[in-house]
Order: C-alpha cells, then structure tokens, then sequence
C-alpha cells in the first residue's frame, strides 16, 4: 500500500515537471503580450506582470498589422474548402471503387513528403510568370494542392469506416451515386469529416515557408509578420508575443475539440487510437 | 451485385452478361470524383519536379539567363560545395541529436500516463499544446526566452549556479545548437509521447499480467514486453520524425537564420537562401533535385512501414 503510494506520488512529480517544462514557453509568450514595455525589459524578468495590458493588442489593431490575421484566416479557409471539397470526392472514389488501386493511393501520399523548399522554388518561377507572387488565389492553389493528399488519405480511411450496408439501401431506393455520397457517406463520416477538416486548416495556418516565399506585402500571413518583428538592432517584443498569441489561441480551441481525433489526425492516420 | 458494383472489388468480367449496364454517368463516375483532386495535385507533384529538372540543366542566376542545355554542370558544382556538405551535416546532426532524446521522453512520459491517474485526461491534452503550434513562432518564442538579458533562461541558470550568466544562446557559436535542439525537442517530444501512449494504450493487458505472474519487474517489462508490441507504432513514430526533421527550417530560421556565418545552415535553409537571396536559380534546382532523390530513399521506407502499421 505504502509502495503504491509512493508511485503515484512519484508520477505526479514526474508529470509536474513535465507540465511546467512545456508550458512555461506558452505562458511566457502570452504573459510578455500583457506586459507593459517596463514589464517587458525588466531586469531581473518580471514573471507575471502586475495587471494585465492589452495595451499590445490594441497596437496591434492601431497599426494594421492585424490584417496578417485576417489573411491567413482567410487563405486557410479557402484552401481547407477547396481541398475537402475535392480531396473527399477522389477519397470516395478510391475508398469504394479502388479506383486507381493502392499504387495511386501511394503516389498521392508520395506527394506529402517531398520537402516543402523544393516544392515551393519552381512554385515561385511560374507564380512570376503569372503574376500570381503576392496574391489571394495563388497562395490558396498552393496551400490545396499541397493539403490535398493529406485530406485524400485521411478521408479515404474515414469513409471506409462507413458501413456498406447503409449506402446498398440507398441505391436500392433508387438514388444515385452521388446522392449516395452526399446523402449517406458524408453525414455519417462528418465526425472524421470535421477532424480532418481542422486539421487540415491548422496545417495551413500555421505554415510559414510558403507564406514567406510567395507573399511581399498584400497577404502577408501571421507567421510571416511574426518574423518581421526581428530586427538587426532589436527586436518589437510585445508584437511578437501578441501576434504570436493571437496566431495561437484560436488552434488551441479548435485542437481541445478534437481531442479524440488527435493522434490519428497528426499521424495521417497512421496510428488510431 | 449491387455490394459487388458498390463495394468494386469484383472484375468486372466476372458480372454475367444478362447483367444491366450501368449507364454512362455510373461508369465514369468514379474517375469524374478523382480527376479534380488530381488534376490538382499534378501542379505541385508533377509540374514543380519537372520543371525543377529542366532548369537544373540551365544555367540561370542573377546575371545571365542561359537556357540552352548545359548538362550536369550544377550537378557537378554540388558535389563540390563545401557549404553543402556542411549543410547536410548540420541537418543529420540536429536530427542524430533531436531524434532519439524526443523518443525516450517521449517514451517515458507515455510510460508515467499509461495507468490509470486521477487528471489523466488533463495533463494529456496539456501536454500536447507544443505540437499545434506553428514551428515559426515556436522558434520565435524560444528566441525570446533564450535572450542574453530580458529572457528568463539565463535568470533560471543564474540561479542555478548563483551568478549572473548573460549566455548569448542564438550568437555564441558554442550556444546555438543546445538552442535549436531544446526549442526543437520542446515542440515534437509530445509528439513521440502522444503516438508511444496510443500505442502502449492497445498493447494487450493479458501479456503484461502474465510477465507480472512470471516475476518480471517493470524495466524487463518495458524492454521485453511493451515496446517489442509497439514495434510499428514506434517506426511510424520515428519515420514522420525524420522525415521533418530532414525539411526542417522554421524553428531554425526563427533562432538563428542558419548563423552564426553559416553554423546552423540546414539543407532547407541554404536552399532559400541560395535560391531567393543569391537568386542562383539553376544551381537551386539542382538542390532541389538531389533533396528529393536523397529523401525518397527514406520516403519508400517510410510508406513501408505506415502499410505495416495499417
């Protein structure tokens, strides 16, 4: 009994330290977005500031630098549509027709992981061809076809979860194929629908290389305006703390809904839990 | 026959020819729901690969725009550049260094929230922020948590060694890699943690209790037991690791921009800066050719083992 006691203590230490270690990072950013600049450049560190200031928020606003928010709410909406809208179509298709059969399966998945640097170089060559550096729809084409894969694969596996039986009583009443596919396997696979759907936006918002590539001063995204806070001489601490929390706390929200989802949503379905 | 035409898995030869079929629209279907995906795909799978070859061939750059056709030039330039060498050195010794600490912390905190623990779900969901946060401004946090002066690193080694330490952790060259590899290791350690948990969660209790029976104690549990079960688990595990890890460039680029000189220059980010700062257009290509031809090869391993793991 006494041992067992022992354990549990020891475990809630050990989970403690761990808390603490990967938490402090967070807190300390989001603190330093309340803080006055005194707060901010007080030696020794100030570790929670007085009251809090939303003071860096409101400059944030003042000066039109909020508008990185804007952009990248609504480049990674239009890309996460666009690339669930196609990307579940082509998932019903190889999940109940084999269509393409499990080669094409792995050369859609093959497409995730070459690395984004060589990907996004010729990417920028033709986008100054057309024109495209430093628009909306250029960096949404981008951000679907790059999320493409991502929501084929993840929706494939979805939709094969969907039992057979309820889509054979929908044919047999008469409807077509496609209303089979919006009216029985969409509702039914909409929990891995909305997953898939979040994360797939969450993958896009927090992307940076494409964003600092493809993008001058019209789109500029969060994570991109994130980085024009670091000067040569100093840096805007209290706008790398605020834009960084703003940037941050809506993925949060949208990640504590979905914890049941969560490993087999960051590991391509790799593993379920 | 309707689960067969539903389901597609039978040849379609195997259908008895007083069979209906399906019209026009039925038989096409199929391809019509996969063509805009794909189409789609095509213009960063194929078009960007292609392109990147023809203009590896080329020598193109800030001052001349030659297109004919110049052989393996660029090539034989690479295999000369010492800077990339370096780079890629750079890039294998952050991932031999981040990728095995991220496995056993990962491993251990699985381990100390395997069994049951009143908060469980609490600390799990806590514990995963790390992960969901962009990688840029995970770096631009650690980037002022690791400042000379106002950062509370310093302050907490302060403490520690009871004098005041003003380390310039993203400048001194002795500094910059502990750097990286704890903003690097502090981000993706949940990671490992959250699929080790999924994976340790499913492993059967029967065999646990019965290595208990056998007087196993926990260490030879853990060895022998649940982590040959999680075999797969951990080689997905790993294999999604390396292959960010080979990419990796935003919590760099945030600490450090590949400095001082050029000491923390990964792949990734010597191929920016080739490519958009030198604007060596034909000599990136061919860095971007030999990137993918060097990560396919991890690539098939990697599909492997997510099969496996399916």
């Amino acid at each position: 009994m006494r041992r067992s006691v022992a354990i549990l203590v020891g475990r809630y230490i050990g989970v403690s330290f761990a808390l603490v270690f990967f938490l402090f990072p967070i807190y300390w950013l989001v603190m330093i977005s309340f803080k006055t600049p005194e707060e901010i450049f007080a030696y020794p560190p100030v570790w929670w500031p007085q009251s809090l200031q939303f003071g860096n928020y409101w400059v944030l606003f003042k000066d039109g630098d909020a508008w990185a928010v804007w952009n990248s709410l609504v480049v990674a909406t239009t890309s996460t549509v666009a690339a669930m809208s196609l990307g579940t179509m082509a998932a019903y298709s190889m999940a109940r027709f084999r269509t393409g059969g499990d080669r094409f399966a792995m050369w859609i998945i093959s497409n995730r992981m070459v690395p984004p640097i060589a990907i996004v170089f010729p990417i920028f060559l033709l986008y100054v061809q057309l024109g495209w550096v430093d628009t909306f729809h250029g960096l949404v084409v981008l951000y679907t076809a790059f999320a493409l894969p991502y929501v084929i694969w993840m929706m494939r596996g979805y939709i094969e979860d969907v039992p057979l039986e309820l889509e054979e009583a929908a044919l047999v009443d008469g409807a077509s194929r496609f209303q089979v596919f919006t009216k029985i396997v969409l509702p039914v696979a909409r929990g891995g629908l909305l997953a898939t759907a979040v994360f797939t936006f969450v993958f896009t918002w927090n992307d940076f290389l494409f964003a600092l590539v493809l993008t001058r001063s019209h789109v500029t995204t969060f994570t991109v305006q994130v980085t024009h806070y670091f000067g040569a001489q100093s840096n805007f601490w209290a706008k790398i703390a605020a834009m960084s929390t703003l940037g941050t706390v809506p993925v949060f929200i949208a990640v504590a809904l979905l914890q049941r989802f969560l490993v087999r949503g960051i590991t391509m379905g790799a593993v379920k839990s | 026959m309707i689960r067969d035409r539903l389901a597609g898995t039978a040849p379609r030869e195997a259908a008895p020819a007083s069979a209906p079929r399906p019209p026009w629209r039925e038989r096409w279907f199929r391809y019509l729901m996969v063509v805009p995906a794909v189409t789609v795909i095509l213009f960063v799978g194929l078009f960007p690969l292609v392109y990147t070859l023809l203009v590896s061939f080329q020598r193109i750059d800030l001052v001349e725009e030659d297109t004919r056709f110049h052989g393996l030039v660029n090539y034989a330039r690479l295999l000369a550049d010492e800077r990339f060498r370096e780079a890629l050195g750079h890039t294998f010794l952050i991932m031999g260094i981040a990728l095995p600490v991220e496995l056993i912390l990962g491993l251990l905190l699985a381990l100390l929230l395997l069994e049951r623990l009143p908060g469980k779900p609490i600390f799990i969901a806590l514990l995963v922020l790390p992960v969901v946060i962009s990688p840029i401004v995970a770096g631009s946090a650690w980037r002022l948590l690791f400042d000379n002066r106002f950062g509370p690193v310093n302050q907490i080694l302060s403490w520690m060694v009871g004098e005041p330490l003003t380390i310039l952790w993203t400048v001194h060259p002795r500094y910059v890699y502990p750097a990286i590899l704890v903003a690097e290791i502090w981000q993706w350690t949940p990671f490992m943690f959250l699929l080790l948990l999924a994976g340790l969660s499913a492993v059967d209790r029967a065999l646990v209790e019965a290595a208990q029976l056998d007087g196993a104690g926990y260490v030879t549990i853990v060895l022998r037991v649940l982590l040959p079960s999680i075999r797969p688990i951990l080689a997905v595990a790993l294999l999604i690791r390396a292959l960010d890890l080979f990419r990796l460039f935003d919590v760099v680029w945030a600490l450090t921009r590949g400095g001082p000189g050029t000491m923390t220059e990964t792949v990734s980010i010597y191929a920016y800066i080739l490519g958009f700062q030198q604007f060596e257009t034909s000599y990136t290509a061919a860095l971007a050719v030999v990137i993918v031809l060097l990560l396919s090869l991890l690539v098939m391993l990697a599909l492997r083992r997510v099969e496996i793991a399916r």
